[in-house]
């Protein structure tokens, strides 16, 4: 048994701590927040074709590394904690986890290497308006003419949807059926809006489709009727990762903060009420590791139960990085509520981030009904007898 | 990264599993799920017979060095026992004082002659021990100990009294943490004593708990005798002794644990389910949280279990007992809640508390005894994060 990264991994993961920290590590990230595409496209040159991570997850035959989520949760991890504003998520976690489990080998073939190459970008458009992010998935409306689908609706928080070259919508079609279809980023008939949005750190866009013509060929549906929560649920996993470097970086912020902050003549961290605030910190951040680390090896075992350790690793990073952001202010006292301090990046991004893919108590009701809970009586309850 | 146990240690995992079954069908039938925490007092007799035929099939000392008359088993190899032990519902151990405290410390403290006094009938499953530790006015503040011990000829003469002693009133010997140096204070001067507990100077008084039931019990040393060879480590040196013996519990009865909060779960989600407490989102949105945090749990101890398993745990595991406390008595808050109502309704007169009952009042314990949450919360703000001690 081996609960640890590898060397390699370890490696990899040193590598991008280094070329985080050289590029400036949050300062990056504010510089990005204050750009027009809203992400650092010159560090995700160094990342993404230097580093490979643009490659991470695809087959080496398409030019990748032909890596997995646990190297995925890795990175995640690594960029989480300089909150860095880059395309990983949504091109390699996203858009990756849509080729890797919804596009036959064609498909692969034809999307995979540009984007392999850190030459473009991808993400994935799925959430319709009033949609929960949590629940089913509903996207955009299908319709099939002839040689080809017609893409119509409106698909909101759309991670880094205005720049993306290749945007994957899902899509209902008239037989109910959801998939995701691949939509060129300069599409005719495809309008994206950047939005002005409180986390600063991850661009969201909004996509309007107006009868986008795409080939039969496009339509991503290799992995069957639940492809689509397939896709989320891995990308969770990726974001729960990241949740959790930066829940790290705060227990970190706040814990040297609270060593040398001098009050009534003493470290504030010497005063009970602040050890056992960044003790309950410490049990949220090493809690969230164990969740988000046993998630990347579930994903690459593709075990059966993959939906309920998304759905619970979700809901516990999610909440467990929010409350530790705010916390972190907390601990700071005055300058954790200045612009100036780092404090503010993290605890936007906390709050975004939980929402993103459906917030904790949405993903809690998808335990909940795996448990038999709130269900038809005939349903059968699963055993709680915990797994691996 | 592999979450999997080797297929050697699922072929160990199918023999302690056969050996359950059978010994477990038979005679000892009636005690599957009979003792444990808020359940001491349950079929002491049976239990105690049990405990011999564990010993008698090598499986108490499994984790105890070979030199020490144990079997060297790896760490997963006692969550393994753990673990199925927990899933056949194995009574309550009266024995694991004894075999997971003491021993370890005896082979690691002890001299030669008291390895092979104490160790072996331990093993066996015959002899039952208990912890001398907490007084009245030592219970978080531990070196606040003011029992005293005074080596008088061959023998020492031990004088006060400890409490929340578990099992001390089925215990043979007893090992007490004792002040043997009259001019010491706090850490300094003590010893660390095994004293029989069947002679005239020993009286045990179980206190009845909350729950109306009793499993801990007051102890008082009223000029109680030992030999002058019972010391364990150095005169004056028991400080050290008594904090190892913690240290030797090494997690491997977590998983095991885990099985039992999980049965626990089952039973409460059950329940909501038949009585439609489930139509309810609050409560689903709390028992979800509850498996969620079951998971987290689990999750948390295979990473510390792989770690252990190349040496000392990492700084991660002083999260344990905190996490499984706090996570514990929240279930019990919330089994309440299920039931409504009929939460107040006992089995009978004049205390006959549902098992649900046990669990949501004995679980008031589980966050105060063995180190509370606020002394779990400070070791981890000192230790693990190197925060400065406070005045």
């Amino acid at each position: 048994m081996r609960f640890a990264f590898s060397d390699e991994q370890d490696q990899l993961r040193r590598a991008l701590r280094r070329a985080l920290d050289d590029a400036g590590g949050v300062a990056a990230a504010r510089r990005a927040m204050a750009s027009e595409v809203g992400h650092d496209a010159a560090l995700w040159r160094v990342l993404g074709r230097d580093l490979g991570l643009a490659g991470l997850l695809a087959p080496e035959a398409l030019g990748g590394a032909g890596l997995g989520w646990v190297e995925v949760v890795a990175v995640m991890e690594e960029l989480g904690a300089v909150v860095a504003a880059v395309p990983f998520f949504a091109t390699v976690a996203l858009a990756g986890a849509a080729l890797q489990v919804a596009a036959d080998d064609a498909q692969r073939r034809a999307l995979w290497p540009t984007l392999a190459r850190g030459d473009a970008t991808a993400t994935v458009a799925y959430l319709a308006p009033g949609a929960d992010p949590g629940a089913d998935v509903v996207g955009a409306a299908a319709r099939a003419v002839d040689g080809g689908h017609l893409l119509s609706g409106t698909l909101r928080a759309v991670v880094d949807g205005a720049t993306a070259d290749l945007v994957l919508v899902a899509a209902t079609d008239a037989a109910g059926d959801v998939a995701l279809y691949a939509v060129a980023g300069d599409a005719a008939g495809l309008t994206r809006r950047r939005v002005s949005t409180m986390d600063q750190t991850r661009a969201l866009a909004e996509l309007t489709l107006d009868d986008v013509r795409v080939a039969a060929t496009a339509r991503l549906a290799a992995g069957g009727r639940d492809v689509v929560a397939r896709v989320l649920d891995l990308a969770r996993i990726a974001l729960a990762a990241e949740q959790l470097g930066g829940a790290q970086r705060c227990l970190d912020l706040a814990v040297d903060y609270a060593k040398v902050r001098h009050q009534f003549g003493r470290p504030i961290g010497s005063f009970q009420a602040v050890q056992h605030a960044c003790a309950d910190m410490f049990v949220a951040v090493e809690s969230a590791r164990s969740a988000a680390y046993h998630a990347g090896w579930a994903a690459d075992q593709d075990l059966p139960a993959l939906a309920e350790v998304a759905a619970a690793t979700s809901a516990f990073c999610g909440d467990a990085f929010f409350r530790v952001a705010g916390d972190t202010i907390q601990v700071h006292g005055g300058i954790g509520f200045t612009w100036e301090h780092d404090a503010h990046l993290y605890f936007k991004r906390a709050r975004a981030s939980r929402a993103l893919l459906g917030a904790p108590a949405s993903q809690r009701e998808r335990v909940a009904h795996h448990l038999g809970l709130g269900v038809e009586a005939t349903a059968t309850a699963m055993a709680t007898a915990p797994g691996t | 990264m592999d979450l999997r146990f080797s297929a050697d240690d699922e072929a160990f995992r199918a023999e302690v599993r056969g050996w359950l079954d059978t010994q477990l069908a038979g005679e000892f039938r009636h005690l599957r799920g009979q003792g444990g925490p808020g359940h001491e007092h349950e079929h002491l007799d049976g239990r105690r017979a049990w405990e011999r035929v564990l010993g008698a099939a090598g499986w108490i000392g499994l984790g105890w060095p070979r030199a020490a008359g144990g079997q060297g088993a790896s760490l997963l190899r006692q969550v393994i026992f753990h673990e199925e032990y927990a899933r056949a519902r194995g009574p309550g151990r009266l024995g694991h004082i004894g075999e997971h405290l003491l021993g370890p410390t005896v082979a690691a403290f002890g001299t030669d002659a008291q390895r092979a006094r104490v160790l072996p009938p331990i093993a066996r499953g015959e002899a039952l021990w208990c912890q001398g530790y907490s007084e009245p006015g030592a219970g978080s503040d531990l070196a606040g100990v003011q029992t005293r011990a005074e080596l008088v000829g061959r023998q020492w003469r031990i004088t006060g009294q400890k409490i929340w002693t578990s099992h001390a009133h089925i215990a043979d010997a007893c090992f007490v943490l004792c002040r043997t140096d009259p001019a010491s204070s706090r850490h300094q001067g003590l010893s660390y004593l095994l004293v029989p507990m069947r002679q005239a100077g020993v009286t045990v008084r179980p206190i009845q708990q909350l729950t109306g039931t009793s499993e801990f019990c007051e102890v008082f040393f009223d000029d109680a005798r030992t030999d002058a060879d019972q010391v364990v480590g150095e005169i004056g040196g028991g400080w050290r002794v008594a904090m190892a013996t913690l240290t030797f519990e090494r997690g491997a009865s977590t998983l095991g644990q885990q099985i039992g909060f999980a049965a626990e779960l089952d039973a409460i989600i059950a329940a909501a389910r038949a009585r439609g407490a489930d139509r309810d989102a609050v409560i689903r949105q709390r028992l979800a949280d509850a498996w969620i945090g079951l998971q987290v749990m689990r999750w948390n101890a295979l990473r510390m279990l792989a770690h252990g398993e190349r040496g000392e745990l990492p700084r991660e595991a002083l999260m344990t007992k905190l996490s499984w406390a706090t996570w514990h008595r929240t279930l019990g808050e919330l089994a309440m809640d299920v039931l409504g109502p009929d939460a107040e309704v006992t089995d009978g007169a004049p205390y006959q508390l549902t098992t649900l009952q046990q669990t949501f009042l004995f679980s008031r314990a589980d966050t105060i005894y063995a180190g509370s949450n606020e002394i779990q919360k400070n070791i981890i703000a000192t230790r693990a994060l190197g925060l400065p001690r406070g005045a």
